[in-house]
């Protein structure tokens, strides 16, 4: 039955290929996130976080929240290591 | 178990490089408002200079300056700075993370989320140093 994995991993490669096509092109100028999103961000970031860098005030103020949420996935990487590797001489 | 390197020159050049790499790192953290950097990368690049230190300083004198114990501490107080920095917010009636809702007479809400990504980043960095270090004093099997 190990040969059906092949070819339902062809038929969903060939779906993504084909979901691919529907998304605007890399840089489109009309697409939706560079239509509404980004021109908010680059014009409000000084008089909203008085920060210079877009990318610091998307990362830490807009985003604040998946930024969070990145902060908690590095530290239980380390939790997970620590439980995997750390050596029993110490209890 | 990390011994100390042999080599008189790496450890003259090493331990050259170790406070030139932590200013650097402090460099990219704070500067992370005005151009690339931040929290992430000032982190990693702390971290670089303690794994330095343990490569060519051998295991005791290494211990001796950063103690093995005090990443994990370090790692979670970054993380619950991060987490009391969006609860601050909460009391003053404003939304998870939303710095700029905090009444300080003085100060602007632009500038206090300019102060709030500051320490957002601090506690980052603090967290991403603190798991490096511990990611590598495990991986060498330092039996701490």
């Amino acid at each position: 039955m190990k040969w059906i994995a092949f070819p339902i991993m062809g038929i969903f490669f060939a779906l993504m290929i084909y979901a691919t096509t529907g998304l605007p092109g890399r840089g489109d100028a009309d697409a939706p996130a560079s239509t509404y999103v980004s021109p908010f961000y680059i014009e409000h970031t000084m008089e909203d976080t008085d920060t210079p860098n877009v990318v610091t005030s998307v990362l830490a103020d807009y985003r604040g929240y998946d930024t969070l949420g990145e902060t908690v996935v590095i530290f239980t990487a380390g939790l997970a290591c620590i439980l995997l590797l750390m050596k029993k001489g110490i209890q | 178990m990390i011994k100390q390197h042999e080599s008189i020159i790496i450890q003259v050049t090493s331990s050259a490089m170790v406070p030139f790499i932590q200013l650097f790192a402090l460099y990219v953290l704070f500067h992370g408002h005005y151009g690339p950097g931040g929290g992430f990368q000032g982190g990693v690049i702390l971290a670089v200079s303690i794994v330095l230190m343990r490569l060519y300083m051998g295991r005791e004198m290494a211990h001796a300056k950063f103690p093995p114990k005090m990443s994990l501490a370090l790692a979670a107080t970054g993380l619950l700075v991060f987490m009391l920095t969006g609860l601050v917010p909460m009391v003053a009636g404003g939304a998870f993370l939303d710095y700029g809702n905090l009444m300080i007479p003085g100060l602007s809400a632009s500038s206090l989320r300019h102060v709030g990504i500051l320490i957002v980043e601090i506690g980052i960095s603090m967290t991403v140093f603190g798991t490096m270090v511990l990611v590598f004093d495990n991986l060498s099997g330092e039996n701490w």
